[in-house]
């Protein structure tokens, strides 16, 4: 277990050494995120009424793609540069290389997911700044990228990769989405616990069964 | 793999099948002679009602398919036996089809009655989030690099489809909690005329032989395929 957990540290930090170095990824997707929110804005000429009932849709949207395209990238490097095959012969449990990958998937989607904070308050005067909206986009965020490092090693080797991963994903995160939008709309309707909590009990449970089914799975899209 | 795995169906199969196939070709014209002729007509709905001893069987069958998928596909990644994986493939390809005639069927019915094409309830949300799973099924397994990680990754795929029912389940039924509109519907009405439960039941039978056979059928043809990958590979 320990030598498991050192081995996907081990990863996550050449993962977070190789984004620091060529900041490719990060600003790519950020710029991504921010064309997804600005472009709604055209698209609904929002009020502050449309944004109270809309909002919180406008932001998982804008997550959830931005999401899709953060994940698509995970092992794109791994696979492009062959890195994947030297860290399938590395003597490590798979399960280490998965919870490394789902690591920086995580930390990369957290960073866009705060950066993006200030862009919705300037843009659609919505704020965001609420300890129970945090507590379900962090949830959420993690169960996205459970699902989603998954699917990427899957998607990334075929021809339709692009295609691949959102149609894998997405309804498999449908439940996320769901609990996603109306829990933030229950917290940022100044609802707490009452409103907000079986929303993040759901959340956490997918987490919890995807996390462990996932990196029990893992090694069968590995496997040469 | 071994040799005897892959090998080719035997004659015998092959009659048995055909045999499973007219069979279901009699009982379904009986259904339908059932459904049209011998039923009455639901007084409330009138004649779209018939489209019930369609659609329920239908979309129990579907999740049926999708039951099999999950199994084969869980037997198949701890065995490494290719017939669970033809099960898993077959179940995908006739539950797409099955499927697929749920969801047209629901929305043909749900029109005149609900006034709605669709409705976002827990049956319907289900069903929808199920057939995409099973496109994605079949997407992996066709742009798969190799025939070996299509048979993985598939039943990778649809091992995790099948965790994430509960959740949609709830989740669509909690949020279907915030929009009550929907009261009524043919879940809402009260005890069937005996003719009705009678065409009914003869339906569950009829669509579950009919999806035997089907099963069967892609099943046989996997098997072929399998065999004559094989004899390359021999050849090779």
């Amino acid at each position: 277990m320990r030598e498991t957990l050192r081995a996907a540290l081990t990863i996550y930090a050449k993962d977070v050494r190789l984004e620091l170095r060529t900041r490719e990824t990060l600003f790519s997707v950020l710029a991504f995120a921010l064309v997804v929110a600005f472009i709604f804005t055209f698209a609904f000429e929002p009020s502050p009424q449309l944004i109270a009932s809309i909002g919180p849709g406008i932001v998982w949207v804008a997550y959830i793609f931005t999401a899709v395209l953060g994940i698509n990238r995970t092992f794109l490097l791994e696979h492009e540069r062959g890195t994947l095959d030297g860290l399938r012969l590395a003597p490590v449990p798979r399960e280490a290389l998965y919870l490394g990958k789902l690591l920086s998937v995580v930390t990369l989607l957290v960073t866009v997911e705060a950066l993006m904070l200030p862009a919705f308050l300037v843009l659609y005067d919505l704020s965001l700044f609420n300890v129970w909206f945090i507590a379900i986009a962090f949830a959420a965020t993690v169960g996205i990228a459970a699902v989603g490092t998954l699917f990427s090693a899957i998607a990334v080797h075929t021809r339709a990769r692009e295609v691949l991963l959102p149609i894998l994903f997405l309804p498999v995160a449908l439940p996320l989405l769901i609990g996603a939008v109306t829990g933030s709309r229950e917290a940022l309707d100044g609802e707490g616990w009452s409103g907000v909590g079986g929303w993040l009990q759901l959340i956490v449970a997918f987490d919890i069964v995807f996390l462990v089914l996932s990196s029990l799975v893992f090694e069968y899209v590995l496997e040469e | 793999m071994t040799t005897a795995d892959a090998a080719p169906a035997k004659g015998g199969t092959g009659i048995w099948r055909l045999g499973l196939l007219l069979v279901a070709g009699v009982l379904v014209l009986i259904d339908m002679y059932l459904i049209f002729g011998y039923a009455p007509t639901e007084r409330s709905m009138g004649i779209v009602q018939r489209l019930f001893y369609f659609h329920v069987p239908v979309i129990l069958t579907s999740f049926l398919s999708f039951a099999l998928a999950a199994l084969g596909s869980v037997l198949y990644l701890v065995r490494r036996n290719r017939a669970w994986d033809r099960l898993a493939y077959a179940s995908a390809e006739v539950g797409v089809v099955f499927f697929t005639s749920a969801i047209i069927t629901g929305a043909v019915w749900a029109k005149p009655v609900w006034n709605t094409w669709w409705v976002w309830d827990a049956n319907g949300t289900l069903t929808f989030v199920l057939w995409l799973i099973f496109i994605g099924y079949l997407m992996v397994r066709a742009y798969a690099p190799d025939a070996e990680r299509g048979r993985r990754w598939s039943a990778v795929t649809a091992i995790i489809g099948a965790a994430t029912v509960p959740f949609v389940y709830m989740a669509a039924d909690w949020w279907g909690g915030l929009h009550p509109e929907r009261v009524t519907g043919p879940g809402a009405q009260g005890s069937l005329e005996r003719e009705m439960l009678l065409t009914l039941l003869f339906s569950f039978v009829t669509f579950i032989v009919l999806f035997a056979a089907l099963i069967a059928e892609r099943y046989a043809l996997r098997s072929d395929e399998d065999a004559i990958e094989e004899l390359r590979l021999a050849a090779a």
